[in-house]
C-alpha cells in the first residue's frame, strides 16, 4: 500500500512535463500574424479592383466629368441623380428590366422545378438526364446569344423554318417590338432553367423518405403530400436559387448586347444596357457613374436579402 | 442538404414504389412523365445539337430553306477556318483562343494562390468580424460588370492597362478570388482542425502543419474550385469587350462575337468557333459535376 502511493502522486507531474511550457500566448500571437498574412493579400486585391473603382465612380457621380472631353471635373452634387431618377427614359428601362427579370425568373423557376420533380421521381437514368439538362447552363452567354440569334433569324432561322413546315406564319423574332423582349426572356430561360433544376433537385433528394412513408400510411393524397411535405422542405433552397437568378438577371448585359443590342428601338434595353450606352456611346461618365451607383444599391439590397436567407438556411 | 449529381443518382429506389402510387394507375402516369421528360430534354438539347450540326454543314445547306435536318453534306471546312487564316498562317480566332488560355489560366492560378490561404485562415482562426468580411467578399462578386467597368476603364487608362492581357488577368483574378474563398472555405471546414493540432504537438509550426497535412487533403477541392474559376474566366465577355480591342490581345468571346459584325454572317464559322469554344467547358464541367451545386452558387450552397 505505502509503496504504490508515490507512483500515483508522481503521474500528474510527468504528464505536465511532457507538454511544452506555456505555448498559449506566443502561439496565439503567431496565429494572428499568420491569419493576417494569409487574408490581407486577397483583401487588398479586392480593395484595389472592386472597392476603389466603386469609390471613384461614387466621386464621379457627383461631377460632370466626361471621359472623352477630359479636362477637370466640376462638382454638380446631386444633379446627376435627380436627372436619372426623374428621367422618363430611365423609367422605361426600369420597367423593361422588371418585366425581363420577373418574366425570366418566374418561367425558369416553374420549368426548372417541374423538371427536377419529374427527374426525382425516376429510378433509372437520373444521372444521365441531369447531366444532359445541365448543358445550356455551362455555355458562355456569347455562344448562347449568337446561336439563338441564328436560330431566331427571320430568313434562315430554324425556328421559322419549323413554323413554316407546320403551316404557320413567319415571325420576325428579334426585330419586332413585341417579340424581341419575349425572345430575350425565352433565351435566358433556356439557359438558366437548368440552374433552378439543379438546386431544386438537390433539395428534393434531401427530403427524408420516412416522411413520405408516414404520409402514405395515413393515406394522404399525392397533392397533399406535395403541398405539406415536398414544397415546405424544398422552398428555402429554391428561394436562394430564385434570388440568385434575380440578381444575375438584373445585372445581365452580354445576352442583350449579342441578341438584340437593345433594339428594335429601345424595346429590349435593360438598365445595364442603358448604362453602357450612356457611358460608352454618350460618354457622359458622370451621369453613367451615378446611374451605376444606383444600380449597385439595388444589387446590394438584393444581395443582403440573398445572404440573409442563406444564413437562415445554414442555421437550420 | 444532399447536393451532388452523384448523390441524386445513387439515392436508389424512388417514391414510385410506395404502395399508394402503385395502386391507382401508377403505370400510365409513369409513362406520361417519361414522355414529358423526353420532350423537355429534346427542347433543351435541340439548340446545342443544331449548333453542332451547323458547324459541319456545307454553306449551301446552312442557309437552306426549309432547314435541312438530316440530308446535308458533311464538311470540316468551318473548323479549318477557325484555326487557319485564308491566306495561310494562323487565324485571328486561333490567336484569341490562345489569349483566352493564357488569361484564364494565369488568373485562375493567381486566384487560387490568393484565395486558398485566405479560405484556410477564415476557416481556422477567429478573425475580427469574420461574417461581415465574408459577406463583403461575396458581394463584390455580385457587382454589375457594366458598372464596375466604367471606373476600371478610367483606372486602366491611367495605368496603361487598356488593351493589355495583364489588365484582364487582374480583373479576372479579382472576380475569382471571392468565389475561391467561399468555395474553399467549405472544403477547409470539412478537414478536421485536430490534424493540425496533432501535428503541432509533434513540433511542427502552424504553417508547416497547414502545408504538410491540410493542403494535401485539400487538393481535390482546390482542383474543383480552380476548374470553376477557369470556366468563369473562359466564358467572361463584358470586361473583355470593353478593356481590349486589338486582335493580339482579345480573348475568344469578343472575337467570336466580332464574327457577326459585317453585313453577311458566316454562321457555319460562328457555329464551329462556338463548338471549339464550348467543348473544353463541357468536358471540365463534367469533371467537377460532383461540386456543381456549390460551384454555380459561388460556393454559397452546400450540404
Amino acid at each position: 500500500m505505502s509503496e504504490s502511493a508515490p507512483l500515483t502522486i508522481d503521474q500528474p507531474g510527468q504528464v505536465a512535463s511532457a507538454t511544452p511550457p506555456a505555448p498559449g500566448r506566443s502561439r496565439r500571437l503567431s496565429d494572428r500574424w499568420l491569419a493576417g498574412a494569409f487574408i490581407s493579400p486577397a483583401l487588398l486585391l479586392l480593395l484595389a479592383m472592386s472597392v476603389f473603382p466603386l469609390l471613384w465612380a461614387l466621386y464621379l457621380s457627383f461631377t460632370d466629368y466626361s471621359a472623352t472631353r477630359g479636362g477637370p471635373a466640376h462638382f454638380v452634387w446631386f444633379e446627376n441623380y435627380t436627372a436619372i431618377l426623374t428621367s422618363a427614359q430611365v423609367h422605361l428601362r426600369a420597367l423593361t428590366t422588371l418585366i425581363y427579370v420577373v418574366g425570366a425568373v418566374a418561367l425558369q423557376t416553374v420549368l426548372g422545378f417541374s423538371i427536377a420533380y419529374l427527374i426525382s421521381r425516376r429510378t433509372h437514368g437520373r444521372g444521365v438526364l441531369t447531366t444532359l439538362f445541365l448543358v445550356p447552363m455551362m455555355l458562355s452567354p456569347v455562344v448562347v446569344g449568337l446561336f439563338w440569334r441564328f436560330m431566331l433569324d427571320a430568313q434562315f432561322g430554324v425556328i421559322n423554318s419549323m413554323l413554316g413546315s407546320l403551316g404557320l406564319g413567319q415571325v420576325e423574332w428579334l426585330t419586332q417590338q413585341g417579340t424581341a423582349l419575349l425572345s430575350l426572356i425565352v433565351v435566358d430561360t433556356w439557359q438558366w432553367t437548368p440552374f433552378i433544376m439543379l438546386i431544386a433537385l438537390a433539395g428534393l433528394t434531401a427530403v427524408p423518405k420516412y416522411l413520405y412513408e408516414a404520409a402514405s400510411i395515413d393515406r394522404a393524397s399525392e397533392w397533399f403530400r406535395f403541398r405539406t411535405i415536398t414544397l415546405p422542405l424544398v422552398w428555402p433552397l429554391l428561394l436562394i436559387a430564385v434570388l440568385f437568378r434575380a440578381i444575375e438577371a438584373f445585372r445581365l448585359f452580354d445576352l442583350v448586347y449579342i441578341l438584340t443590342s437593345g433594339g428594335p428601338g429601345v424595346s429590349t434595353e435593360t438598365l445595364s444596357f442603358h448604362v453602357y450606352k450612356v457611358a460608352f456611346l454618350g460618354f457622359n461618365t458622370g451621369t453613367a457613374s451615378a446611374y451605376g451607383i444606383l444600380m449597385v444599391l439595388v444589387v446590394l439590397v438584393l444581395t443582403q436579402l440573398y445572404l440573409r436567407y442563406l444564413n437562415k438556411l445554414k442555421e437550420d | 442538404m444532399a447536393v451532388s449529381v452523384n448523390e441524386a443518382v445513387s439515392t436508389g429506389p424512388g417514391r414510385d414504389h410506395t404502395p399508394s402510387t402503385r395502386r391507382r394507375g401508377g403505370r400510365g402516369r409513369s409513362v406520361l412523365e417519361v414522355a414529358l421528360l423526353t420532350v423537355l430534354a429534346v427542347v433543351m438539347l435541340f439548340p446545342v445539337l443544331w449548333m453542332i450540326e451547323t458547324s459541319i454543314k456545307e454553306n449551301r445547306d446552312v442557309y437552306a430553306i426549309p432547314a435541312k435536318f438530316f440530308d446535308f453534306k458533311v464538311t470540316l471546312d468551318h473548323f479549318k477556318d477557325v484555326f487557319a487564316a485564308s491566306g495561310g498562317g494562323r487565324s485571328a480566332l486561333s490567336v484569341s483562343f490562345l489569349n483566352s488560355v493564357v488569361v484564364a489560366g494565369v488568373s485562375t492560378a493567381l486566384a487560387t494562390v490568393l484565395g486558398v490561404p485566405a479560405a484556410w485562415a477564415y476557416s481556422r482562426f477567429s478573425v475580427k468580424a469574420k461574417k461581415d468580411q465574408l459577406f463583403f467578399i461575396l458581394s463584390t462578386r455580385f457587382m454589375p460588370p457594366v458598372v464596375v467597368v466604367i471606373p476600371i476603364f478610367l483606372m486602366y487608362r491611367q495605368l496603361g492597362l487598356i488593351d493589355n492581357k495583364l489588365g484582364l488577368i487582374l480583373i479576372y483574378t479579382a472576380f475569382n478570388v471571392p468565389f475561391t474563398i467561399w468555395m474553399m472555405k467549405g472544403f477547409v471546414d470539412e478537414v478536421p482542425a485536430e490534424y493540425e493540432d496533432a501535428a503541432m504537438l509533434d513540433g511542427y509550426t502552424r504553417l508547416q502543419a497547414f502545408w504538410k497535412f491540410t493542403l494535401p487533403l485539400l487538393l481535390p477541392g482546390i482542383a474543383a474550385t480552380a476548374v470553376f474559376a477557369l470556366i468563369f474566366s473562359w466564358n467572361e465577355f463584358v470586361f473583355a469587350i470593353f478593356l481590349t480591342s486589338s486582335d493580339s490581345v482579345r480573348t475568344a468571346p469578343p472575337a467570336i462575337a466580332g464574327l457577326i459584325g459585317g453585313t453577311t454572317v458566316d454562321w457555319g464559322l460562328v457555329a464551329a468557333a462556338s463548338v471549339v469554344f464550348a467543348l473544353p467547358v463541357l468536358v471540365f464541367a463534367y469533371l467537377v459535376r460532383k461540386h456543381l451545386v456549390a460551384g454555380v452558387t459561388l460556393g454559397a450552397v452546400r450540404r
